[in-house]
This record gives structure tokens, C-alpha cells and sequence, in this order.
């Protein structure tokens, strides 16, 4: 951060999440998802929500995204209240929800294609360039199946940056990658974080994904989902999903999750 | 190459079977007629312009029912998918109608619209428009709610996800299902032809009946193919363009 920037004083949130819970109603009983969860994201920040399945987490997300509702609270994107799904807040999904009636291109050019102000020709050069900036510029005209799960994963998120939302939200990614994939991804994705400077909100369960990725670690826990705790990363980037720091860094956020009567997944 | 070297090897040894038994004079040639002369009869047929007309007025009468039937199953089966109003309503009523064999519209439709090329349509439609309704219905609930959401996170809504998520996401079923309905439609038609006169266009049908009536089984014969050979032709050209489209887009199907 410059001297300038750092006089100027921290960038107005981005997002604020101001006191939202809810409740799901089942036919016996009625479940408390989410209790009083309240958080600021700053421009440009990469948030990372970790916690054991069940803990809220991918509601939270939703919630963000617009796709659900709050039965308390609000969550404000850019001073406006979050009311339904919009495209300035883009959700990259757990298993890839790519459409198999379309190829690569057509699957990228979907978002692009309902973004008003963009010429066709506009829209087509977008979508090449977000293909090439995830490394499958070869691929643009295969099919969904054609592809293997981590490059389904990489259109996935080609898709999600090509209408240049404002923030992006990851739900598990990379969940169902094998180790070796999901390694190179969290190079690439830090690499088009630096160069895009996107808001991100990444939810995981896994702990040293959330200290390889974060500038801050949210810590959820369950029944109720319920924030335990808020550190900050700040280790230097690039970071190498191997390194001793890491690791370390991750054996604290387990401790914390311990603390809170949690198991979490450390392995990679 | 080699496959279509067998198949007209199979064909030519069935045609020569079919010889050979019409040559040990086991049955009439009255009721067996020989190869040779259902070809005459087609060839005579084709011609003098019977075959070629009979085949048009049935084929516009099928296009023209099926099409109907389309357009009214589609919109209706999404219908179905997405209110519960309908799919209690609607949705039991086109279920039940799958089931009744679409000649047993024929009475009906001769009763309500007389020997008139409406009567005709009806009955086609009839035999369109169910299971287009209830091919519409499955594919479009059987479609993974993730696209959906995407979809909508990326600003789709109404319409636009109709026609460009929905629609697509559930090609599989719906060209499945216009399979089966185009099945249906071509069987009742032909039910409704051999069993009606309509004044107002002699149809592949009625050639096969009056066949039948002349004693003139060349005729019946010839007829039969040509509804195969029809049946086939739409087949390929109407279905496996899309099916073809699936599979390499879906992945699915051999090869």
C-alpha cells in the first residue's frame, strides 16, 4: 500500500453483512442456520469462510449472492441492499454448473450475453480473453464433458469474471478436484486476484486452503452457524500451498476451530 | 463401408427368402403376392401420381397435427412443471390420456367433425399432444436446480431463463418426447385413414384399405413399405440431426 492510499484511511466497505440470521423450516422442526453473523469486506479483500459442513457457511453465501433471504438483518453490496441475485455479485459453484448444451465459449459468453452497453463483437473478444487468462484458449470450443473436472472448474470461473462483477463469491471450488488440480489452481487463482483485484469471498472447509488464500479468515461454527472468529493473513503472496508457513498458519486456524469443539480438514 | 455392405446383404437375402417362398407355392399368390410384382405395382403407383399424392395428403395431415400438437404440449408441459395447480389438474388429465390408445379417438373425432379433414387433425393432435406434455414435464423437472440458480446469479430471469436454461437444459427428454409423440401421431393417423373416408384427400391410408377391399395384396404390400420407408425417412431427418447434437454435446450414446 502507498503512503498516499494509507493517509487516505481504509476504502469504504465493500459489503457489509449487518446482523443476518435464518431459519430453515422443516416439517418436524425448525432449524437455525445462521445467528447474528455481522462482517465488513473491503474492496479488493480475499475473504475466506471456513468451517465444518453444517456450520452455515454455503447459506451465507447464498444469502450474499442473493439467492436467499435473511429472516434478520440485511447484507448491503456497495450501499445498496442485496435483494435478489444480480450480476455485480457472481457465484462460482461446489460442482461445476457449467451447461452442457453449451461449449466452453457459449457457457463464458452467457453472463457476457445479458450485460448491457457491449457490441457482440465486444462480448466475443471478453469471452476469448478470459478463456486464455484461465489457459484454455485450445479448449473454447469443446464440450462440457469433453473437459476434466479441474478445467470445468477454470471455464467455471472464466464465466464468473467475464461479466467483471464487483465481487466474486466461491462456494467449495475446488472441493471435488484431486490434490494435484486444486494445487495449481490456488496458483492461478491468487495470480488473477492480483492481476483483477477482485473482491472474493471463498468458503471452504479446508483450513490451509483458507491460509494459502485469505487476506482474512472468517471461522464459523454450527447449530448455530455463528461467527467464532476473525484473523488476518499476512503472509507475503504469491504463496506456495506447501510452504512451512503455511502450514503453520493452518495448524493455528485448526487450533482455533478446537477451541470451539470443531474438527476440521487439514489435509490438502 | 463394410456396414453397408452388410446391410444390403441382409436385405437382398430377406427379398430372396421371401422369393423363394412365394416359389414353393405353399400359400396363393392372391395372399402372398411376389416381390416382383409389389414393385410393379409401385413402380405403375408412382407413375400415374397416386403414390406420390396419397403420400403428401398424409404427410400434410401429420406435419400440420403434429406441429399443433407441439405447440400446444410444450407450453402446457411447462406449465405442468412449474404450478402445482396444473400439475394436479393438467398434469393427471394428460397422464391418463397417455395411456388411452389414440385410435380410440376415432369415433369421436367422426362423431364431432364428420368425414372432414378437422376429424383427421384431431385425431393426430390427440395422439401429439400428451406425451409431448409429459416429456416436457419430466426433462424440465429433472434439470439440476444448480443451473437455475447460476443462471439467475448471472441476471437470467423469466423469460430469458425459460428460453435459454430451462428449454435447452431439458432437450434430452423434450426430443425423446417428441419422439415418442411423432410415434403415436403417425400410428393414429394411420388408424384413422385406413377406418375413415375423407372426401377431401386420399391418403396412404385409404390405399392400403381399398388394397384390402380389391383383394389387390401387391398393393397392400406396397403401401406397407412405403409407410415404413416414410417412418424411416422421418426418422432420420427429423430426429437424428437432434439426437446426434446431444450426444456429442451431452456426452452421451455410443461412439
Amino acid at each position: 500500500m502507498s503512503l498516499q492510499e494509507e493517509l487516505r484511511g481504509p476504502p469504504p466497505a465493500k459489503l457489509v453483512v449487518d446482523h443476518v440470521s435464518k431459519w430453515f423450516r422443516q416439517k418436524r422442526h425448525i432449524v437455525h442456520a445462521l445467528d447474528d453473523i455481522a462482517f465488513d469486506v473491503a474492496e479488493g479483500e480475499f475473504i475466506v469462510i471456513v468451517g465444518p459442513s453444517g456450520c452455515g457457511k454455503s447459506t451465507l453465501l447464498d444469502i450474499i449472492a442473493g439467492l436467499e433471504k435473511p429472516d434478520k438483518g440485511r447484507v448491503l453490496a456497495d450501499n445498496q441492499p442485496v435483494l435478489q441475485p444480480g450480476r455485480h455479485r457472481l457465484v462460482m459453484f461446489q460442482e461445476s454448473a457449467l451447461f452442457p448444451w453449451l461449449n466452453a465459449f457459449g457457457n463464458v459468453m452467457f453472463g457476457l450475453k445479458l450485460k448491457p452497453g457491449l457490441r457482440n463483437s465486444e462480448r466475443r473478444e471478453v469471452a476469448k480473453f478470459f478463456l486464455y487468462l484461465v489457459g484454455l484458449e485450445k479448449f473454447m470450443q469443446a464440450n462440457v464433458h469433453e473437459l476434466s473436472g479441474g478445467m470445468k472448474q477454470r471455464v467455471a470461473l472464466a464465466r464468473a469474471l467475464a461479466p467483471n462483477p464487483r465481487v466474486l463469491l466461491m462456494d467449495e471450488p475446488f472441493a471435488a478436484l484431486d490434490a494435484m488440480t486444486r494445487e495449481q489452481l490456488y496458483g492461478d487463482i491468487q495470480a488473477i486476484w492480483e492481476k483483477r483485484r477482485k473482491t472474493i469471498i471463498f468458503v471452504t472447509h479446508n483450513v490451509r486452503e483458507a491460509a494459502c488464500l485469505a487476506d482474512r479468515v472468517i471461522i464459523m461454527s454450527p447449530t448455530p452457524g455463528r461467527i467464532r472468529e476473525i484473523s488476518e493473513v499476512t503472509l507475503p503472496r504469491p504463496r506456495d500451498f506447501n510452504s512451512i508457513e503455511i502450514a503453520k498458519h493452518a495448524s493455528r486456524l485448526t487450533a482455533a476451530l478446537k477451541e470451539h469443539g470443531m474438527r476440521a480438514t487439514v489435509a490438502g | 463401408m463394410r456396414r453397408t455392405l452388410l446391410a444390403i446383404l441382409f436385405f437382398v437375402a430377406l427379398v430372396t427368402l421371401w422369393t423363394a417362398i412365394v416359389d414353393a407355392k405353399i400359400w396363393s399368390p392372391v395372399l402372398l403376392p411376389s416381390p416382383h410384382s409389389v414393385w410393379d405395382y409401385l413402380l405403375n403407383a408412382s407413375r400415374d401420381g397416386t403414390l406420390l399424392s396419397a403420400s403428401l395428403v398424409t404427410l400434410r395431415r401429420l406435419l400440420c397435427g403434429y406441429a399443433i400438437g407441439i405447440a400446444i404440449g410444450l407450453p402446457l408441459g411447462l406449465l405442468t412443471a412449474s404450478s402445482t395447480f396444473v400439475e394436479d389438474t393438467v398434469g393427471v388429465l394428460a397422464l391418463g390420456l397417455q395411456t388411452l390408445p389414440s385410435v380410440c379417438w376415432v369415433p369421436l373425432a367422426l362423431l364431432w367433425f364428420g368425414q372432414t379433414e378437422v376429424a383427421m387433425l384431431f385425431v393426430v393432435i390427440m395422439g401429439t399432444v400428451w406425451s409431448v406434455i409429459i416429456a416436457t414435464d419430466t426433462g424440465v423437472r429433472t434439470i439440476p436446480p444448480i443451473y437455475a440458480r447460476a443462471a439467475r446469479t448471472m441476471g437470467s430471469n423469466y423469460f430469458h431463463k425459460w428460453t435459454r436454461v430451462i428449454l435447452p437444459a431439458s432437450l434430452p427428454y423434450l426430443v425423446s418426447g417428441m419422439k415418442q409423440g411423432w410415434a403415436f401421431a403417425w400410428r393414429s393417423l394411420m388408424a384413422a385413414e385406413i377406418y375413415v373416408t375423407i372426401l377431401t384427400g386420399f391418403g396412404l391410408g385409404h390405399l392400403l384399405h381399398y388394397g384390402r377391399e380389391l383383394n389387390a395384396m401387391d398393393q397392400v404390400i406396397g403401401i406397407m413399405i412405403v409407410i415404413i420407408l416414410i417412418g424411416l425417412l422421418a426418422d432420420k431427418i427429423l430426429f437424428s440431426p437432434w439426437e446426434r447434437f446431444l450426444h456429442r454435446r451431452w456426452g452421451t450414446g455410443r461412439r
